[in-house]
């Protein structure tokens, strides 16, 4: 009885270990069977079409709504304490810390990595990915690769676009509206944001959460059963997946980048 | 299928987009402008005996207007006593030898920073690696303290007769002191 418990935990284990070698040497081999540069750019190119492009237009609105939203509730809770004038302060260090990454993140999820898991899903089902490997194409290099890559860029930028738009959102309704000071808005901002702790190390977490849901995306697309219903549950599991991973990260991040101030 | 330019415009623009965002948060937002340089001007030096909630890159006023910042905070070991480097705009040359440099607190919670005021010397000036000495500052005033000095000369005040009040009072000086 004993006996098959522990054989139970040991197979567990077992399975643990290799799934997480099986994930780390896909990621190694699309990370390094990096395309030939002149048809490799173009394919870049059309996946930062994808999952870049496309995105920007539920980045940009959420990040005005989350913006304005920020500077409202932000600015009727520190009106009780006469402290207005660090409404920018607030808008600004929990944009750039957290909110721009993270929330950029999650949407990007969302958006792109749902559709890229659907679409290597689709093609493998549709067996476009057997058919590459008998033409002597490596699908890692011509479909993953592109794929991974464009998120990996695509990410910081989407997350620097959505934290500058909803700063330009709190400004909207914080001094165009309420009537905060603009000078103090700006120069409290200013005060309390530090381009190296703060901006850099926003950036460093959305190209982390970039690489994270990315890869996820791409493996849980190419893992997928190839059925119909494999490819919902595989697309599924990405939105899930990610975005457990981009929230737990982002404390783990937190405390080493800012745990200290 | 849309066309490789247009596909090409776009992805240029995206990432024009995101470059322009990153100055506006490194220039506007982080203010970078002010900090990636370093801030011209000379150095004074100034003791004092506590610095409160002081931080570099404080400002230093003279009659409320921001002359210069703080860029350096050290601990003086032989007297105890913090040293304060401060960055003083290139324009302002005309600061007596005898200023006073006292630290004070903006509104009741607010950020302490430096102010001067100027002394009577007509002829020398500050200028490059002066030091205004302890004798010439005036500390932060700590809340807490100020408190609780308040409360300890409170009870002492008091009338011993009243029995009520005259017990807690050893306890309230003993926070004073």
């Amino acid at each position: 009885m004993i006996v098959r418990r522990i054989q139970a935990l040991g197979r567990s284990g077992l399975a643990f270990v290799q799934d997480a070698g099986h994930t780390s040497l896909f990621l190694f081999n699309s990370l390094v069977g990096r395309p030939d540069f002149i048809h490799g750019t173009e394919r870049l190119i059309k996946q930062l079409y994808f999952v870049g492009v496309l995105s920007l237009l539920i980045i940009t609105l959420s990040g005005l709504f989350i913006g304005m939203v920020l500077a409202l509730q932000g600015y009727t809770t520190l009106v009780k304490f006469g402290a207005e004038q660090a409404l920018g302060q607030l808008i600004a260090l929990s944009l750039v810390r957290e909110l721009g990454p993270v929330v950029g993140a999650l949407l990007f999820a969302g958006r792109a990595g749902s559709a890229l898991t659907a679409e290597i899903g689709l093609m493998k089902s549709s067996e476009q990915l057997s058919s590459m490997e008998m033409m002597g194409v490596d699908p890692l290099k011509r479909v993953i690769a592109p794929r991974f890559w464009a998120g990996q860029i695509a990410m910081p930028v989407l997350s620097l676009i959505f934290t500058a738009v909803a700063i330009l959102g709190g400004y909207m309704v914080g001094v165009e509206w309420l009537g905060v000071d603009s000078g103090a808005f700006w120069a409290n901002m200013q005060a309390a944001v530090d381009f190296d702790t703060d901006v850099v190390n926003g950036i460093i977490k959305s190209i982390v959460f970039g690489t994270v849901v990315t890869w996820i995306a791409v493996y849980q697309g190419i893992e997928c059963e190839p059925t119909a219903e494999g490819i919902g549950r595989a697309t599924t599991r990405t939105v899930v997946y990610s975005s457990l991973a981009t929230l737990g990260l982002d404390f783990f991040l937190t405390a080493v980048m800012f745990g200290d101030t | 299928m849309i066309k490789m330019r247009t596909v090409e415009i776009t992805v240029g623009l995206f990432l024009i987009a995101g470059i322009l965002s990153l100055l506006m948060l490194s220039l506007q937002v982080s203010g970078l402008s002010h900090f990636l340089r370093e801030e011209p001007g000379y150095k004074i030096k100034a003791d004092f005996a506590n610095i409160g909630g002081l931080k570099i890159r404080g400002r230093v006023t003279l009659a409320g207007v921001v002359i210069g910042r703080v860029s350096h905070i050290e601990l003086e070991p032989q007297s105890f006593n913090a040293t304060v480097t401060l960055t003083i705009n290139p324009k302002v040359t005309y600061l007596p030898l005898d200023t006073r440099a006292s630290i004070q607190t903006a509104g009741l919670l607010g950020d302490n920073y430096i102010s001067l005021t100027p002394g009577f010397d007509q002829h020398a000036f500050l200028k490059e690696g002066d030091v205004i000495p302890a004798e010439n500052t005036d500390s932060a005033i700590v809340l807490e303290n100020l408190v609780s000095q308040f409360l300890a000369g409170q009870a002492s005040k008091e009338p011993p007769s009243s029995g009520a009040a005259a017990p807690p009072s050893p306890v309230k000086r003993e926070k004073g002191n």
